[in-house]
C-alpha cells in the first residue's frame, strides 16, 4: 500500500511522516510516535480512554485516521507536565483526590477535563458530571474525578 | 463510520474525507429557513444564538446527540447522511418538514425528509451525491417547540424520542401543530393524523390521552435489546403526550421546568 | 503504634499514571516484536471439519499461523485451575461434591463450544497485516445443536458440551444445617420464589494482553500479562508447554483494572509464549474490545428457587435453596462462586435452618468465571428480596423484619453451622450488624424519609428507599508472600505475591513497612505482580491481598527490624534492648550520637570475615515470610439506594446512595472508600444496566458497547460512606478485605427501593437488570393481577 505523506504538529513538535491511508490516529500516536499515553478502550467511540485535542477541541483519536490529521495541531496527556517535571495542576488534583486506580481511563478524562476548564472557570457539579459522561471508568465510579476537577478549576481561579 | 472500519464490518476501497471542503460549514438565515452547510459541526450549532432564537427545537435536539467529544466532530450533513431512524436531527427536520440539498457533478436537487430517508440506515443518496445543505424552517416566535427523548444513559441513541411544535390561536385552541417520531419506525416519521386530530381543539388531558392512543397505533417498532416492540409503543404515546405538553407550555409564554 | 496506617497516604503510583507514564502491556515495545491476532468460532458449537490459511499464509508480513492441529500433542489443553478447586476433606464430606474434569483445547482442535472459542493464531509484523491474514482463513464447520439455556440443558437428550462426560452437570453439592424440610411444615407461612442473576461481563477499561519474550541465550521466557495471577499463570505454561517453571518469568505490568476474569489462565496466555520461543522473537497480543465482549470470560448467571418458612411476626425460620449456575462451556474455579454463593447466602441473619442443593451446568456460551463478589452479590439479591417479600407479605416494614432476624453483637463470634470453602467452621469473627444498620437509617433519616414519601407519593412522585445488608469472607487463603530486603544502597525493596489492577499495592504496603522499620513510605520501594524474587505467589483477586499480603510484608518487616536491630547491636556492642530504630538509623537511646545507618547495617550484613550478622542467621538483611490466614474474616455492610421511578417510562433514576462500611483496620481510608465507591458503581451497573445476552443459536448480542452498556458519570452518584471499625480477630493487623464489597449490595438495594417506590402497587422484581423495559412490563402485571383482585 503507497503511504501518505502527513505534516502535522504533536505536542509542539513538527512531525512528518508517511503512514497507511489507514493507520487510526491512535495508532499512529501510540505506534509510530511512540506517545503510549493515550490508550485504547473500545475503538468504537465509546469509552473515551483515546480523547485527544486536535486543533483545541476534545477528540476521540480512535475515531479519526492518522491522514485526516495532516496540518493539524495535536496535544496528547504527555503535554499536560509542566517543564519542571512537576505534575500540572489537573493531574496533581487528581492525584490529591484518588481520581484514579488503575489508571488506565486517566489520559482520556484529562484531555476532555483540560479541555473543559479552559471554557469554564467555575463549573457546578452537575456541569462537570455532565463534562466527564462520555469517558468511561470502571475503577473509580467517578466521584472522585469531579472532587478533582473542582479542585482543579479552584487552583486556576486563584 | 470509522467504527464500522474498526469492526471490519466494512471494507471500502476508496475513502474520501470531505471534511476540509471549503464553504460547506455555515448558518444562515434565508427567508423562512435556517439553511445549514452539511459540514457545520454540531457543536457549532449548540453554540449558536441565532439557531437558539429561530429554531429552538434544534437547539434542544442537539444537546442530545452523543457526548461533547462527537459533537465536536460530527456535522449536520453527517448526522442526515447516516439516516438512522433514532437520531435526533432526522426526527427534528421531519417534524419541521425542512428540506435536503443534494448535489453532484450534474448540479442540484432538492429532496424532502420523506424522500430522503427510505429506511434504517439507508437514504436516497446515490454513490456520486453528497448531501450539500439542510433547510430547517424557522419557528415562529409566537409557537412552542419541544425536543424530548428517554435514553438508557445519558448520551445514548434515543430508545423514542419525540420532535413537538404547535401553536395556539387567541380562544387558547391549536391552531397549528407538527410532530413527528424517531426510534420507533424504520424512518423518522410524521404524525400527520395526530396532528390533524389536535388542530381546532383545546389543550386538555382527554385530547392528549387520545393523541397519544393514535401515535401507539401509527408506529410499528422493532423488538431489541434495549426494549420490546411493546414497550417501545407504549412509550411513543407517552412521550408524545410529553412532547405536546412542554410544546403547549412554552406557546402559552410558559417555562418548562 | 502506627504512624502511616491510617493515614490517606497519596498513591506513588500517580504519578506516572496522570503523566501518561505508565506502562500497560499494550505499551511494551520489543526490538522486533510481531503481532498476534486469534481467530475465534462464529458458532457455539460446531466440528471443525477443515482450516484453509494458505490465501492467509500468502500474505506479505505473516509469520506464522498455527491451528489447534498443528499443535495438537505438543501443547496440553487448558483445564480447571487446582489451586482453586481443591477442597479439603472435611467439607467433601460435609457437601459430597462433584466435580468432573472439563478443559479446553488451547485452539480448538475438532470442535468449538461457544463463540469466541480461539481456533487458530495468525502472526504478523502488525496488528493490521494480522487482522488481514485473519480475514483470509477460511474455517469450515459443521454445526452441532446449540444449548444456551442451561433448564434446557439438564434434559436428558441436550447436547453434550464437554464430550467426555454423559450429561452437562459438571459440578454439584448438598449444603445442609439444621432442619429445613421440618421448618417449612412449621412455619406460618411459605414463600415460594425463582431469584435471578443474569450474565455479566468484567469489563475493565484495559483488555487483555500478553507480551512474550524468549531469551534464547537462557532458554528463558519472560512474559508479561494483563492479569492478576503471575504466579498461577506461570505454573500453567510451564505445565502445558512442558517447561521448567523457573525457567519463566511472568509479570503483570500496569494493568488496566481486573476485577476477576483476569484472575485466571486463559488460552492466549499459552499459545503467545509458545509463539515466542518458536519464532525467536517477542510476540504481542493485545485483544480488541469486541473480542473481549465475547472470548473474555463472563461471570455470574444464578437462578435460584427458594422456598422460606417464615412466621407471621417476621421470624424467618428457615430457607431451601436449589440454584443453578451457568457456566458456559468450561467450569474452571469449581464451586468457587457456587460454594461462596451456597455460605454467604444467609449473611447478617440467624437463619438455623438451611438447605442449598447446587448443580453447576454447562452451556454452549464463553466460561463463567469470579467477577466483584465472586457468588456473594447473586445470594445477597436473593436474600434481601427474600426479607423485602416477607415484610410486604406481613405488611411490615423491612426493616422490622431485618431487625427481627439479625444478629445481635452479643452473639459473636457467631457460628453458621457450616463450613467455609478452606474446611474452617463458618464463624463470623467481629461486626455488629445491628449498629450498622442502625447508623445507616440514621444517615438517611429513614423515619423522616418514610413522612415525605407519603407525601411526595400524593403528589405523583414515586421514591423509595431500599436496604441490603452482607456478611463478607475475605482474606481467603492459601497464602500470601513477602520479601523484604535492605539492599547495599540501604534501602528498603519488599517483594509480594500480590498482583494489583488499581488497588494501590505499591503505596499501601509501604505504609505497613514504614511503620515497622520507621521510615517514611517514599523510602520504600514496593513491587508486585511479578513472579521473580518470590518462590510463590498467590495474587490478588477474593479481596484478599490488604489481608495477606497485609499481614505478610507486617510480620516480614517485624522479623527484619529484629534482624537489623541485632546486626546494630553487634556493631554498636550494646543489647537490642538499648536500641531505637528512627528515619533510618538504629541509636543508643541512652547515647543518640551513637548510631549506625541502615545502609552501614546492610554493609555490616555482608557475607565473609567481617560479618556481624549473629550465629545462627544467613547473611544479609532479608527475611521471606508466608502468611497463611487461618481462614477467611469477616467484613459486613449495609447499603441504602433511593430511588424516583417513573412509571409510565419505567425508568429508575437514583437520588442517593449510603454506605455504612466495617473493614476492620483500614490501611488507606482514601483507597478503602475508592475501593466502596468503585464497587458501588458496577453494581449500579449490575442493577440497572449491564446484562451479557445470547440468542437461542448461542450467537452474541450485546458485542459492543451500544448494546451493553456500562454507567457513566451521570449514572453514578457519589455515594454517602460511613464507618465501623470491628478489627479481624485472625491476622495480626486486624484488617479485613475491601475490594469487592461495594458490588455486593446495589442490586438487592435498588430493586428493593422501586419496589418500595410503586408501592402500594404490588410489584415483583426478581431479575436483574431493572431495564424500563422490563420494570413497565412488571408494572403492568402487577395492575393486571390488582386490577383482577378488585373485580373478583
Amino acid at each position: 500500500m503507497d503511504g501518505v505523506k502527513i505534516n502535522l504538529k504533536v505536542n509542539g513538535q513538527n512531525i512528518s511522516k508517511e503512514v497507511d491511508a489507514r493507520l487510526l490516529l491512535s495508532d499512529f500516536i501510540r505506534e509510530n510516535l511512540l506517545l503510549t499515553g493515550t490508550h485504547l478502550g473500545c475503538e468504537h467511540g465509546v469509552c473515551g480512554a483515546c480523547t485527544i485535542h486536535v486543533n483545541g477541541d476534545t477528540v476521540r483519536s480512535c475515531l479519526m485516521l492518522a491522514v485526516q490529521a495532516d496540518g493539524c495541531e495535536v496535544k496528547t496527556v504527555e503535554s499536560l507536565i509542566q517543564e519542571s517535571g512537576e505534575l500540572n495542576h489537573l493531574q496533581q488534583a487528581f492525584s490529591d483526590n484518588h481520581a484514579l486506580q488503575c489508571g488506565f481511563c486517566t489520559p482520556g478524562f484529562l484531555m476532555t477535563v483540560s479541555s473543559f476548564l479552559e471554557e469554564n472557570s467555575n463549573p457546578s457539579e452537575d456541569e462537570i458530571r455532565k463534562c466527564i459522561s462520555g469517558n468511561l471508568c470502571r475503577c473509580t465510579g467517578y466521584s472522585n474525578i469531579i472532587k478533582a476537577v473542582k479542585q482543579a478549576a479552584q487552583t486556576v481561579s486563584n | 463510520m470509522i467504527p464500522l472500519l474498526n469492526m471490519r464490518l466494512s471494507t471500502p476501497k476508496y475513502l474520501i474525507d470531505i471534511g476540509r471542503a471549503e464553504g460547506l460549514s455555515y448558518i444562515q438565515e434565508n427567508g423562512e429557513s435556517l439553511v445549514i452547510g452539511a459540514l457545520t459541526k454540531h457543536r457549532d450549532i449548540e453554540k449558536s444564538e441565532m439557531v437558539k432564537e429561530k429554531c429552538p427545537l434544534l437547539s434542544e435536539a442537539i444537546r442530545w446527540v452523543g457526548h461533547e467529544q462527537i459533537r465536536n466532530r460530527g456535522t449536520v450533513g453527517g448526522s442526515i447522511a447516516h439516516g438512522d431512524p433514532s437520531a435526533e436531527l432526522p426526527c427534528v427536520l421531519t417534524a419541521l418538514r425542512g428540506e435536503i440539498v443534494i448535489a453532484d457533478v450534474n448540479g442540484e436537487e432538492i429532496v424532502s425528509p420523506e424522500e430522503f430517508f427510505l429506511t434504517y440506515m439507508l437514504t436516497s443518496l446515490q454513490p456520486d451525491q453528497l448531501v450539500k445543505e439542510i433547510r430547517f424552517p424557522i419557528i415562529k416566535p409566537t409557537s412552542g417547540s419541544a425536543f424530548v427523548e428517554v435514553a438508557r444513559r445519558h448520551g445514548d441513541f434515543g430508545l423514542v424520542e419525540v420532535a413537538a411544535v404547535v401553536e395556539l390561536n387567541e380562544a387558547g385552541s391549536f391552531s397549528e401543530v407538527k410532530l413527528a417520531i424517531g426510534g420507533v419506525n424504520s424512518v423518522p416519521t410524521t404524525l400527520e393524523d395526530v396532528e390533524r386530530l389536535l388542530v381546532g381543539k383545546e389543550p386538555t388531558e382527554e385530547i392528549y390521552k387520545e393523541a397519544s392512543d393514535l401515535t401507539m397505533e401509527m408506529v410499528e417498532p422493532e423488538s431489541d435489546l434495549h426494549g420490546t416492540a411493546e414497550y417501545r409503543r407504549e412509550l411513543s404515546g407517552t412521550m408524545v403526550i410529553r412532547a405536546l405538553k412542554q410544546a403547549t407550555i412554552r406557546a402559552q409564554g410558559g417555562r418548562v421546568i | 503504634m502506627t504512624k502511616y496506617v491510617g493515614q490517606s497516604v497519596k498513591r506513588k503510583e500517580d504519578y506516572r499514571l496522570v503523566t501518561g507514564t505508565g506502562q500497560f502491556v499494550g505499551d511494551i515495545r520489543m526490538a522486533n516484536m510481531v503481532e498476534a491476532v486469534f481467530v475465534r468460532s462464529t458458532h457455539a458449537h460446531a466440528t471443525i471439519k477443515g482450516i484453509d490459511i494458505s490465501e492467509a499464509r500468502a500474505l506479505e508480513g505473516v509469520h506464522a499461523i498455527l491451528t489447534g492441529m498443528d499443535i495438537d500433542g505438543i501443547i496440553k489443553p487448558l483445564v480447571q485451575f487446582e489451586s482453586h478447586c481443591a477442597l479439603p476433606p472435611n467439607l467433601e464430606e460435609a457437601i459430597n461434591p462433584t466435580i468432573h474434569y472439563c478443559y479446553e483445547d488451547v485452539l480448538a482442535k475438532n470442535k468449538v463450544m461457544y463463540v469466541g472459542q480461539p481456533i487458530a493464531v495468525v502472526v504478523a509484523e502488525n496488528r493490521y497485516v494480522a487482522e488481514d491474514a485473519a480475514d483470509l482463513i477460511k474455517v469450515k464447520y459443521e454445526t452441532l445443536p446449540v444449548v444456551v439455556d442451561p433448564f434446557k440443558s439438564l434434559e436428558k437428550g441436550a447436547p453434550l458440551i464437554q464430550e467426555h462426560l454423559k450429561n452437562n452437570v459438571q459440578s454439584d453439592f448438598h449444603v445442609t444445617t439444621g432442619n429445613a424440610v421440618q421448618s417449612l411444615k412449621d412455619a406460618d407461612h411459605i414463600l415460594k420464589a425463582r431469584i435471578q442473576t443474569p450474565r455479566v461481563s468484567s469489563n475493565p477499561l484495559e483488555t487483555r494482553g500478553v507480551v512474550s519474550i524468549y531469551e534464547n541465550r537462557t532458554d528463558q521466557l519472560h512474559v508479561y500479562s494483563s492479569t492478576q495471577l503471575p504466579f498461577e499463570i506461570r505454573t500453567y505454561i510451564a505445565r502445558l508447554l512442558d517447561l521448567v517453571e523457573q525457567q519463566i518469568r511472568v509479570t503483570a505490568p500496569d494493568v488496566g483494572g481486573g476485577f476477576g476474569p483476569k484472575g485466571g489462565v486463559h488460552p492466549e496466555e499459552i499459545i503467545i509464549p509458545y509463539l515466542s520461543k518458536l519464532l525467536k522473537r517477542p510476540v504481542k497480543w493485545i485483544e480488541d474490545r469486541l473480542e473481549h465482549l465475547t472470548s473474555a470470560r463472563h461471570s455470574r448467571d444464578q437462578t435460584h428457587d427458594v422456598e422460606v418458612a417464615y412466621n407471621l411476626d417476621g421470624t424467618i425460620l428457615g430457607i431451601k435453596d436449589h440454584f443453578i449456575i451457568d457456566s458456559g462451556a468450561v467450569n474452571y474455579f469449581g464451586l468457587t462462586c457456587a460454594y461462596n454463593s451456597a455460605y454467604h447466602l444467609r449473611g447478617a441473619y440467624k437463619i438455623p435452618n438451611y438447605d442449598v442443593t447446587c448443580q453447576i451446568v454447562l452451556t454452549n456460551k464463553t466460561p463463567n468465571v469470579p467477577f466483584r463478589g465472586a457468588g456473594r452479590p447473586e445470594v445477597v439479591f436473593v436474600m434481601d428480596r427474600i426479607i423485602d417479600m416477607v415484610a410486604r407479605r406481613l405488611k411490615k416494614d423491612p426493616v422490622e423484619v431485618m431487625r427481627k432476624n439479625m444478629i445481635q453483637a452479643e452473639d459473636m463470634p457467631y457460628d453458621q453451622g457450616i463450613l467455609v470453602k478452606d474446611g474452617a467452621k463458618l464463624i463470623y469473627d467481629s461486626g455488629d450488624y445491628p449498629a450498622a444498620l442502625e447508623q445507616g437509617l440514621k444517615m438517611v433519616d429513614y423515619e423522616g424519609f418514610r413522612e415525605q414519601q407519603k407525601e411526595l407519593k400524593k403528589q405523583g412522585k414515586l421514591v423509595g428507599v431500599g436496604i441490603s445488608t452482607y456478611v463478607e469472607g475475605t482474606g481467603a487463603g492459601p497464602f500470601e508472600s513477602a520479601y523484604v530486603t535492605i539492599d547495599g544502597s540501604g534501602q528498603v525493596v519488599a517483594y509480594l505475591g500480590a498482583s494489583p489492577q488499581g488497588q494501590g499495592h505499591e503505596t499501601v504496603f509501604s505504609q505497613i513497612c514504614a511503620d515497622e522499620l520507621m521510615l517514611s513510605p517514599n523510602e520504600i520501594t514496593i513491587r508486585v505482580g511479578d513472579t521473580t524474587n518470590l518462590a510463590f505467589g498467590a495474587g490478588t483477586y477474593a479481596s484478599r491481598s490488604a489481608v495477606n499480603a497485609g499481614s505478610a510484608i507486617q510480620v516480614a518487616s517485624a522479623k527484619l527490624r529484629e534482624k537489623v536491630l541485632a546486626v546494630a547491636a553487634a556493631m554498636l556492642e550494646v543489647e537490642t534492648a538499648d536500641l531505637q530504630m528512627e528515619n533510618g538509623k538504629v541509636l543508643v537511646k541512652a547515647e543518640p550520637e551513637k548510631c549506625v545507618t541502615y545502609k552501614e547495617i546492610a554493609e555490616a550484613a555482608r557475607p565473609g570475615n567481617r560479618c556481624k550478622v549473629p550465629v545462627g542467621m544467613e547473611p544479609g538483611l532479608q527475611v521471606t515470610h508466608y502468611f497463611v490466614p487461618p481462614t477467611v474474616t469477616f467484613s459486613s455492610s449495609v447499603h441504602i439506594a433511593m430511588v424516583e421511578v417513573d412509571k409510565e417510562t419505567g425508568f429508575v433514576e437514583l437520588k442517593g446512595y449510603s454506605v455504612v462500611h466495617d473493614a476492620g483496620k483500614v490501611i488507606n481510608p482514601m483507597i478503602v472508600d475508592g475501593q466502596v465507591q468503585g464497587g458501588i458503581a458496577q453494581g449500579i451497573g449490575a442493577a440497572l444496566y449491564e446484562e451479557v445476552v445470547y440468542d437461542e443459536k448461542g450467537q452474541l448480542l450485546t458485542g459492543s458497547y451500544m448494546d451493553y452498556l456500562l454507567p457513566t458519570s451521570m449514572e453514578i452518584p457519589s455515594v454517602e460512606k460511613s464507618h465501623q471499625e470491628f478489627l479481624s480477630t485472625r491476622n495480626p493487623l486486624g484488617i479485613k478485605g475491601v475490594g469487592e464489597g461495594g458490588a455486593i449490595s446495589p442490586p438487592a438495594a435498588i430493586a428493593n427501593a422501586v419496589v418500595d417506590a410503586l408501592d402500594p402497587l404490588e410489584v415483583t422484581i426478581n431479575q436483574l437488570p431493572i431495564s424500563p423495559s422490563k420494570l413497565r412490563n412488571w408494572i403492568k402485571e402487577a395492575e393486571t393481577k390488582k386490577y383482577k383482585i378488585e373485580i373478583s
